[in-house]
């Protein structure tokens, strides 16, 4: 009987899943190997009781203690990290949104921007409804495509990098809408794109190769955030306000009381 | 069938914890980046027993461990605009700390060696080579605590290239892939399933003397044949 070599009987105790079978095979059959294999063990087992010193659950505190005061002041992502190239086509399509919405402000309803009561953030609040309009759009649209995700027959994995790349994608714009929707005072809109983010964070940073269980878990995710609904209501309600421009103050209250209640 | 379901229970209560925390280091990477600094402090306190581990059995000892958990975290928090954010923060922290405890390694060997004298090294070399041989006669004493077997585990580490003891310690003690330690290392996969078994050749060698008295005196002891162990792998 041929013996397994120290190599290989070391890369079984240790996990190596090449050719597990046909040495558990033999391991039941060979007590030399066997033998062998327990003084591997003995020695690993030994080892493992090597202890390791405790460290309390003050520990991370402590640490951080010691880094804060060394840590460089951090100026933000700022415009850096807007000019990385895989970024360029999200930046392009806002700028064409941005660019839109104020052509269409100024030209299509020139009476309204020159009446006494037209101020710059109407515009700005405009500008904002359009492009947020059609980033919840595509927004809702990667969503929806995860969540009517299913398995080919006979595919074990399914593959969703493209949609990573979009969520990923619309994570800098989404980042930008939250916080203007804070600094125009518009809380219902800064949670439901706060939503947003963590389902958008939570799809980029899954794996790109997920089996139909982890699958379903993500699925769920989405599910139990009910981003889709709220997506859905916002995104509507912006439509709506597109269709009535320059609306009161009083009435986009109003609104995102009634999104708050969604 | 019960066990099964709570298996599967557990499993998927696991799953929901790791997707939770990754999707909380992930904010926090995100709003690090955006220039929120305390925002980091979150990712700190949540991988800092998980880095101390690791980095504490590959250098041996607390100070080091400290150090190397705190510079990692500082180099972290420096290239975190190079983080690729599909990685999960977790083991990004960790290969960093794991490159920086092998630098560390390497470098407090390099001053050791500065640091012996000739003659240290003269005593060294005269040293009777009788006492390099293990000896295998178990005394009481020896059987009595487990000291002296836990020095030579530590000389038998200290002994290992800093490679192998990297290797070792995240495929052993961390269950780490051969692929995340090859990354570690910058080997490839068949070099870094060489290394582990090379440390682990290494330390079977310089361990077995005193292992394998101690198990075979210790089931005299207890009267009983020790029990063959393995085969449930």
């Amino acid at each position: 009987m041929k013996h397994l070599t120290e190599e290989e009987l070391i890369a079984y105790r240790e996990g190596e899943p090449t050719q597990r079978e046909a040495i558990a095979e033999h391991l039941t059959s060979c007590t030399t190997c066997r033998t062998e294999l327990d003084r591997v063990e003995a020695v690993l087992s030994a080892l493992d009781n090597l202890p390791v010193p405790e460290r309390g659950p003050e520990y991370g505190r402590a640490v951080w203690q010691q880094i804060a005061p060394r840590l460089p002041e951090r100026a933000g992502r700022g415009w850096r990290a807007w000019f990385e190239p895989r970024r360029w086509v999200a930046i392009g399509a806002m700028a064409a949104v941005v660019l839109v919405a104020f052509v269409a402000g100024r030209w299509s309803k020139p009476r309204v921007s020159d009446a006494p009561g037209a101020s710059v953030a109407q515009v700005r609040e405009r500008v904002l409804i359009v492009a947020v309009g059609d980033h919840l759009g595509k927004s809702e649209m990667v969503l929806m495509e995860l969540a009517n995700a299913t398995q080919a027959q006979g595919q074990k994995q399914i593959n969703i990098s493209a949609e990573q790349l979009r969520a990923e994608d619309l994570l800098d714009a989404n980042r930008l809408y939250r916080e203007t929707a804070q600094q125009n005072g518009d809380a219902a809109l800064a949670d439901v794109l706060d939503d947003l983010e963590r389902v958008l964070l939570d799809v980029a940073h899954s794996p790109q190769e997920l089996t139909p269980a982890k699958l379903e878990s993500l699925q769920k995710r989405i599910e139990a955030h009910g981003i889709l609904f709220k997506v859905r209501v916002v995104g509507k309600e912006l439509q709506e306000k597109q269709k009535t421009p320059n609306s009161a103050p009083a009435a986009t209250e109003s609104k995102a009381g009634e999104r708050n209640k969604a | 069938m019960t066990r099964m379901s709570e298996s599967a229970g557990s499993t998927q209560a696991r799953e929901a914890l790791q997707s939770a925390a990754r999707e909380s280091d992930a904010i926090a990477v995100e709003r690090t980046l955006a220039g929120e600094r305390d925002a980091f402090r979150g990712l700190v306190e949540r991988h800092s027993q998980q880095l101390f581990r690791l980095a504490y059995r590959m250098t041996g000892n607390e100070h080091d461990a400290e150090e190397v958990v705190q510079e990692a975290f500082l180099r972290a928090y420096r290239n975190l605009g190079q983080f690729g954010s599909r990685a999960n923060f977790g083991t990004w922290a960790y290969r960093i700390a794991a490159n920086y405890a092998i630098d560390r390694m390497r470098q407090k060997r390099t001053e050791d060696s500065r640091r012996q004298t000739p003659s240290a090294l003269a005593e060294e070399q005269e040293q009777d080579p009788l006492d390099l041989v293990p000896d295998e006669r178990p005394t009481p004493d020896r059987l009595a605590g487990n000291t002296e077997l836990r020095k030579k585990m530590e000389q038998a580490l200290k002994e290992l290239s800093s490679s192998e003891r990297t290797a070792f310690v995240m495929r052993h003690w961390e269950g780490c892939a051969i692929e995340e330690i090859a990354a570690v290392l910058k080997s490839t996969t068949s070099a870094a399933k060489n290394t582990v078994f090379r440390s682990v050749q290494k330390l079977r060698r310089a361990l077995e003397p005193y292992v394998g008295a101690r198990s075979t005196l210790q089931a005299k002891a207890a009267g009983a044949a020790p029990e063959p162990r393995g085969t449930e792998l």
